[in-house]
């Protein structure tokens, strides 16, 4: 492995690891897709760009979605279903929904018996708590630090099975052999700079987001869309990738700490929305879809979190893209809080004590951030940049791409989610298509014949590439053209989208798209975060690209992607997948395809009256 | 409003010092947020670990101000001005660069930790727990591994030939978590008072005083784990009790023939074995001159975990031995 440290142009070989799978990201996806290949004994290196343990997935707060019925003994797979199905506006892939359904809770309760410690109903049970979208209580949870009980459980796990970890280590690039299949991936060390490359029979990316080219994100540094940049450049599919969720209630005060995330929890435990004339605005933004199982007036939202059975649930927990807008359009006319967002509430509603228990890390984050106290005052929220729905086309049974021998999973992988992803989906998610994918990629491995190597030439390009910065005398500096991206992205693509935005933006990215060819760093290789910015750039760049065109072509308003020139849902866009590929002379196309057609039994699920008064008792937990 | 001057510790494992960087002060910012304006201006290639800069991910631990914190959880508007604000790497661990540091002992210690060994479920394949008797084990796994324990521990900060044998703060209350933890069937005792040190902490509380997660290290953990170890030493009442009662928990040497007898090297090692040349190759266990564990307070005669367990497949909780 010594050589590895020096390898690079003029040092001979390039460090080299073979596997029969190799997993790029070790969020909750990438961790439960290698804990899956290595349980079938396959060899499995998981490789990531942070330390083990630290990807986003640990940001995760309200928890993991699975219909166990613990806490509604009616809730079931076919309400979960329904509930993601019309959260995404029905753009989503159904048999994902359907699988995801389905499956999520045989996930959590595997969960559990690795290690996990969710909260616990009286009877004992698993206690699942209420979220927005959600037709019942279903989110399985550990006060507010879901994400890092299931990325510790997951990282336990893996560590015990002893997979082969490379932490701190950036993939730039895919490389296929002669009949098409990907091969090999090339990256370097971030605290050498050295060069390595992984060769494997199958591949499965779980890069997470793309959040980071946006000014105001909840997204950590490593959301750079790198798994989606790669598997475009590799020749895959890409879809909906316009569809990008501004979670309601990001922090707006201090600045410094902008964007990052207030729980969904806060509203699901009690938590109201204010102007600042002290109105409960959300009221006013019932959208006739969901008119009939909201409440409407104050008292009865109130009177809903402690009986559902004779009260709808309140506005403040319509599915995030309508509260996004909501607060976005109050903000726009006057009616915001004094550093630009609107109130949340749950000091005066519910007792200190309650809110310490129920939402500690958010006690601590406000308190310590921002120097206020939730449970004496309000909170002052506004959206943030937070999710993609969009992404890598694949299959929904496999998550295999349309490129041989890759796979993708969770955030970076399309189609389950649709238009708008509920909260709390996303966590579940993880679970059962990083578990799918691995399988899969599994089965690939065991099929493929041939010894997958490295190509030499285009290794050596990759790596010239990416050493290009340090060459250049007087370039710009990486960081500048990252901070005219997100100001780019920020107003331009952003919760509110128009023609004539969309278009000048397209325009500002062939700029920097430029700029960044001639971008310029000093320094040296070992953990140079000038260079890595540098190397992330064209992800950034190219999913920017990716998101613009989607949002330019899909003249229409639906879930996350809103248009202020096209404000109503079209039902003829309703029908499609916008994708995006590389075609055959390298120009990228894009293509409406119609969505996968639902079997009739499930397409009867959405016949019935939307409004059926709420469920029997069996509500614990509060 | 007025400059701030941040003291960055610059350099490699070969060496450096501090640099001063005077940068204008903004209303609300913290360490971590100064570091970047650094980083976007005068020097881009300043290395600083960040995730989540929400307190959540446990990656920007540093020294400031010669207290080891959260540099995404500090505010500048808490530090004196007048001076400035020192920023150092922990000390504990060996550098890479600037404030990055090489903490792969922490995963090092980790990966030789027997898992959890859950008992069977209920008749639906499911479990049923108590809150209250979850929550001994959730106060533990609120930890986001930011290793500030395991930086001001000085059993391994003053004495880097104590890591072999030392897990450390961190995985001690990962070792009580597992301990309380009411599916579990292992017994990691010995292993404790043999490989891990519990004996060696003499129970400063440096640890809990600089967790930015407020664990209660040594108290619920630390402490506890002490006792119980001591009690299945030397306790004859215990002991009988357990012959009484049947105890359901399993036993070191099963423990240690479950426990991984192999783990592949990973990008962990690599810098390890520049570090820690004395854990590479080295089946650690009795009658190695490194087990610093048999100077514990709590540490009797070498005996059961690795001395009776299935030697022939080599150290039952090695990681790399032989690699």
């Amino acid at each position: 492995m010594a050589d590895g440290l020096t390898a690079g142009p003029g040092a001979g070989e390039l460090e080299t690891h073979d596997f029969d799978v190799v997993v790029i990201g070790a969020g909750g996806a990438g961790l439960r897709a290698a804990v899956e290949a290595k349980e079938r004994g396959l060899r499995t290196a998981l490789v990531c760009k942070s330390l083990l343990g630290k990807a986003h997935t640990v940001m995760a707060e309200g928890g993991a979605a699975a219909a166990m019925g613990n806490v509604w003994s009616e809730d079931n797979w076919q309400v979960h279903f329904r509930d993601t199905m019309r959260g995404g506006k029905m753009l989503n892939n159904w048999r994902m929904a359907q699988l995801h359904a389905q499956e999520s809770p045989d996930r959590i309760h595997e969960l559990e018996r690795w290690g996990a410690l969710f909260d616990r109903t009286p009877d004992g049970r698993i206690l699942q708590r209420d979220f927005g979208g959600h037709r019942y209580a279903r989110l399985a949870h550990v006060g507010d630090r879901t994400g890092l009980e299931l990325i510790r459980t997951l990282q336990q796990r893996a560590v015990s099975m002893g997979i082969e970890v490379f932490m701190e280590c950036k993939i730039l690039r895919l490389h296929k052999d002669s009949e098409g299949r990907v091969s090999a991936a090339v990256g370097y060390w971030r605290p050498t700079g050295s060069f390595v490359a992984f060769t494997g029979k199958a591949f499965v990316l779980a890069t997470g987001s793309i959040g980071k080219s946006w000014k105001y994100t909840s997204n950590s540094w490593e959301s750079t869309g790198d798994g989606h940049a790669m598997a475009l450049w590799a020749g895959a599919d890409m879809i909906d990738m316009e569809c990008v969720q501004f979670h309601p209630t990001g922090m707006v005060w201090p600045l410094s700490v902008r964007g990052i995330l207030v729980t969904e929890g806060v509203r699901g435990d009690g938590g109201v929305l204010r102007n600042s004339e002290g109105r409960r605005f959300m009221f006013d933004y019932i959208p006739p879809m969901f008119a009939a199982e909201t409440a409407d007036s104050e008292a009865e939202g109130d009177r809903w979190y402690d009986d559902h059975t004779n009260n709808r649930r309140p506005p403040e927990l319509l599915p995030r893209d309508e509260v996004a807008r909501s607060i976005n359009s109050e903000v726009k006319a006057g009616r915001g809080s004094p550093h630009g967002g609107v109130f949340l509430d749950i000091a005066s509603r519910r007792s200190a004590e309650y809110i310490r228990r129920r939402l500690p890390s958010m006690y601590h984050q406000f308190k310590e951030l921002a120097g206020v106290d939730i449970t004496a005052e309000a909170m002052e929220v506004g959206p943030t940049c937070h999710y993609v729905m969009g992404g890598i086309r694949v299959n929904a049974d496999t998550e295999a791409t349309t490129v041989p021998g890759l796979f993708a999973c969770g955030e970076v992988a399309g189609g389950m989610h649709g238009s708008n992803r509920l909260g709390g989906n996303s966590l579940s998610d993880l679970l059962v298509f990083g578990r799918r994918a691995g399988m899969a990629a599994a089965d690939y491995a065991e099929g493929r014949t041939g010894t997958p190597t490295v190509d030499a030439a285009e290794s050596r390009k990759v790596v010239d590439e990416a050493l290009a910065p340090f060459a250049r005398d007087g370039g710009e500096s990486p960081y500048d053209i990252h901070r005219d991206l997100q100001e780019t992205m920020q107003s331009l693509v952003g919760i509110i989208r128009t023609e004539s935005e969309l278009v000048q933006a397209a325009s500002e990215l062939d700029k920097l798209a430029e700029r960044a060819g001639a971008v310029a760093v000093s320094g040296g290789r070992a953990y140079n975060p000038g260079w890595n910015l540098a190397t992330d750039l064209p992800s950034m760049l190219a999913v920017s690209r990716l998101v613009t065109t989607g949002a330019l072509a899909r003249r229409e308003s639906r879930g996350g992607h809103t248009r202020d020139d096209y404000p109503k849902p079209d039902p003829e866009f309703g029908k499609v997948n916008l994708v995006q590929r590389f075609d055959e002379q390298g120009r990228l196309t894009l293509t409406p395809e119609p969505l996968p057609q639902m079997p009739p039994e499930l397409a009867a699920l959405f016949e019935e009256p939307a409004a059926s008064p709420a469920p029997a008792p069996g509500k614990e937990g509060h | 409003m007025a400059d701030v001057t941040m003291r960055v510790w610059r350099g490699d494992s070969t060496g450096g010092d501090f640099a001063d960087y005077t940068m204008p002060a903004v209303e609300g910012e913290v360490v971590l947020d100064v570091l970047h304006r650094i980083q976007a201006g005068p020097a881009p290639d300043l290395a600083c670990r960040w995730n989540c800069k929400a307190g959540k991910c446990g990656s920007c631990s540093a020294e400031i101000n010669g207290m080891p914190r959260l540099m995404c959880m500090t505010r500048m508007d808490e530090l004196p001005t007048e001076e400035p604000v020192v920023v150092a790497p922990m000390k504990t661990f060996p550098i890479i660069r600037d404030l990055v540091t090489d903490v792969s002992f922490n995963y090092v210690m980790a990966r030789q930790l027997p898992p959890l060994k859950p008992r069977a479920p209920e008749a639906d394949g499911t479990y049923r727990m108590q809150q209250v008797d979850v929550e001994r084990g959730q106060e533990f796994r609120k930890c986001i591994e930011c290793f500030l324990c395991q930086n001001v521990c000085h059993v391994i900060r003053d004495h880097e030939e104590n890591k072999p044998n030392y897990a450390g703060p961190r995985l001690f209350i990962r070792y009580m978590e597992l301990e309380s933890h009411p599916l579990d069937t292992n017994d990691r005792r010995e292993l404790l008072r043999q490989r891990m040190g519990i004996g060696l902490c003499n129970i400063t509380k440096c640890c809990t005083e600089v967790c930015p997660e407020h664990i209660k290290i040594t108290d619920n953990a630390i402490i506890p784990l002490k006792e119980r170890v001591v009690d299945s030493s030397y306790d004859p009442i215990a002991w009988l009790g357990r012959k009484i009662l049947r105890r359901t928990k399993r036993g070191a040497v099963e423990v240690a023939q479950d426990a991984p007898a192999f783990t592949a090297p990973t990008s962990e090692d690599r810098l390890e074995r520049q570090t820690l040349p004395v854990m590479v190759g080295t089946a650690v266990g009795a009658g190695n001159p490194s087990t610093a564990a048999s100077a514990g307070p709590g540490a009797g005669p070498a005996e059961a975990a690795g001395g009776t367990g299935p030697t022939a497949a080599g150290d039952p909780f090695g990681t790399d031995a032989g690699a």
